[in-house]
């Protein structure tokens, strides 16, 4: 009993049985899965498997046709985005979202729109409460970009940063709204050899600077293999594969799914 | 970030400067051999308050509103209705005090239309508001034409299409006459429109500086992943859109109490239109460009009538044509590309360029 119990509070993110219909296809199929806390979770598959399908339903875009999401043992099924941000799921997107006409540096700020309290009227009348507040929010947004290597570009216009930092900026600015999990969706998209191996070190700092846990989709195995430590393979929207990073992608079944028959 | 804010306080003071200036020459008469500038002035200003209201829906919530001037006619309304219940019930307050009543009155009406307006429409994503404001514009103006308003000893009486029967004849006051429109009290003076102006920019900047304005700058980036990081969108769009229609609420009041007659006709499609023209003109999201657009395409028409007396009638076909060519100068590569080389020519070392939040 106690060890149940025990097993349970180690899980940040449960799956159970998650489904979604859109019109005659099923994009996602009785999906289960569990992150525990503090992990680095990969979400694999090939082209059109329902990878970011998940995503949209864990972070309210999508509302599952059947199924249910567990966050720390809470129940957040059919919550909306902003709902399931506030109770602890950031994302980042595969066709990056930057706020283009902001500065890199606003974009994080946004991320931390809900960490101040200051109301419009106190902002537009520059209370001293909005001095404050501001003042901390620049402080740690120039920290967080620090991290990411983005400290010298914070003024610039975040549609003019080349690629591999926007997609910086936009784990930046998701970790920005302090979640519990963290989702990524391609990170390494666009990026060079010589980019995704800083990047593969920068996730995991930012796991064990923030405590963070990490579930990732990936088409790169050389991320994959590297960083993550368990997998689950979609194929067609159901699961094909789960368990440990080696021995799943030894799987015959995972290799054939990849390679075709 | 310090150049942003220097940019910043360069609009705002600049504005102010050039706003105490003009209110101070005009007050002691040095203006007076030049009856186009003086008479020029208050409109001015009150377009600018306008474009910089509209500037917050347009350039910073990202959504096209086509019926600004339905919020202007509704401050013109309530404006002119509370100003003369004040003059005729009180006649002794003072008009500085009438006319701050009425502006709050005509403001905070404005934002109820607004608010009422966003409500629906700002849960929607998609063109809608272009479509509902649009409506609103019109049917305001209608209404407007056609509302009669008769004060008495009893109180005030509404008659729509005709005016009210049984009021008091001995006491009765019309207030607002349908499309004859209403007589105002002349409260409104440059000082008012220059205090009322500076406060407007204040705003604007203060407000896309702060927490709020990020919001529905996110929003208008992008909706999604405004949502993903927690914003509530719907909140934002109608904080900004009302805002946008109080202020522009106000502008209307400012307006029904610098003329001694108005009449509704003129807040019509073609009037919100004209004002978007000077937002998009001056650049979506700036303030500064919509203080600067307004001012020169405002005066634009009027210069050139006095250029020569031939021109009179060629007058608007040159102000289309200038229209035109401010249009491309802003937006034909050719010229972005020329305008990159010039401003790289004058600064080579500057790479940081803050766009967004820079009012
Ligand atoms: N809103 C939608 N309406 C209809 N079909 C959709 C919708 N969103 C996704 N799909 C379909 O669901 C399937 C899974 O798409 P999804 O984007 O999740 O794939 P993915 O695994 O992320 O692929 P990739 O690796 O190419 O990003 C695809 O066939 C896609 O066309
Ligand atoms: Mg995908």
């Amino acid at each position: 009993m106690t060890d149940i119990a025990k097993n349970e509070n180690d899980i940040m993110l449960e799956v159970r049985e998650l489904s979604i219909q859109f019109g005659g296809l099923r994009a996602v199929d009785e999906l289960n899965m569990k992150v525990k806390k503090h992990a680095l979770y990969g979400l694999i598959g090939p082209n059109g498997a329902g990878k970011t399908t998940v995503f949209n339903m864990l972070t309210g875009v999508y509302k599952p046709t059947t199924g249910a999401i567990f966050l720390d043992g809470a129940n957040i099924t059919g919550k909306s985005p902003v709902e399931i941000n506030k109770s602890g799921i950031a994302r980042t997107f595969q066709n990056i979202r930057l706020f283009k006409g902001m500065s890199v540096l606003d974009n994080v700020k946004i991320g931390m729109h809900n960490q101040v309290k200051y109301t419009a009227i106190e902002g537009i009348l520059r209370f001293p409460r909005y001095f404050k507040e501001e003042k901390m929010m620049n402080a740690k947004a120039e920290e967080l970009l620090a991290v990411f290597g983005l400290e010298n570009e914070k003024d610039t216009l975040s549609q003019n940063l080349p690629y591999g930092k926007q997609r910086k900026l936009e784990i930046a600015r998701a970790l920005a709204t302090n979640p519990k999990l963290l989702l990524l969706d391609e990170p390494a998209a666009g990026m060079n050899p010589n980019e995704t191996a800083e990047l593969m070190n920068t996730i995991r700092f930012v796991r064990e600077e923030f405590n963070m846990t990490i579930l990732l989709i990936e088409h790169d195995m050389k991320l994959v293999s590297g960083i993550c430590e368990e997998l689950t393979v979609l194929n067609f929207g159901q699961e094909l594969c789960q368990g440990e990073t080696s021995a799943v992608l030894n799987d015959p079944k995972v290799i054939t799914a990849y390679l075709g028959e | 970030m310090k150049k942003q804010k220097l940019n910043n306080l360069i609009t705002l003071g600049g504005t102010s400067v050039l706003c105490v200036v003009m209110a101070v020459l005009y007050s002691v008469g040095a203006l007076d051999g030049n009856h186009m500038l003086k008479g020029m002035l208050v409109l001015i200003g009150i377009h600018i308050i306008w474009a910089l209201s509209l500037n917050l829906t347009v350039g910073i919530l990202g959504e096209l509103s086509l019926g600004h001037a339905g919020f202007m006619c509704v401050g013109a309304i309530f404006g002119g209705t509370v100003s003369q219940i004040i003059r005729a019930n009180a006649a002794e307050c003072p008009p500085g005090i009438r006319l701050l009543i009425t502006l709050v009155v005509s403001g905070i009406m404005a934002a109820v239309f607004g608010l009422l307006i966003g409500i629906p429409v700002m849960r929607l994503r998609g063109d809608y508001l272009a479509i509902v404001t649009l409506g609103f514009g019109e049917i305001m103006k209608s209404i407007a034409n056609n509302i009669y308003l008769t004060l008495d000893a009893n109180g005030l009486h509404f008659g729509f299409t005709k005016p009210p029967e049984n009021v008091d004849e001995a006491t009765a006051k019309q207030i607002l006459k349908g499309s004859i429109g209403m007589q105002t009290p002349q409260d409104t003076n440059i000082w008012w429109v220059a205090a009322i102006l500076i406060i407007t920019l204040f705003v604007m900047m203060t407000f896309i500086n702060s927490r709020s304005g990020r919001a529905c700058m996110a929003v208008r980036d992008n909706y999604i992943a405004a949502q993903s990081v927690g914003i509530n969108v719907t909140k934002y769009r109608l904080m900004a859109f009302t805002i946008s229609a109080g202020i522009a609420g106000i502008g209307g009041a400012l307006y029904a109490h610098s003329v001694p007659m108005i009449t509704f006709g003129k807040f019509d499609y073609n009037f919100s239109i004209l004002i978007l023209v000077f937002v998009v003109l001056g650049g979506l999201g700036s303030m500064r460009g919509s203080v600067i657009a307004t001012i020169i395409l405002y005066a634009l028409p009027e210069m050139l009538r006095k250029v020569n007396e031939n021109i009179v009638n060629a007058r608007m076909l040159i102000y289309a044509v200038i229209l035109i060519l401010l249009m491309l100068w802003k937006n034909a590569p050719f010229f972005i590309n020329l305008r990159e080389k010039i401003k790289a020519r004058f600064k080579k070392s500057d790479t940081a360029r803050s766009g967004g939040a820079e009012a």
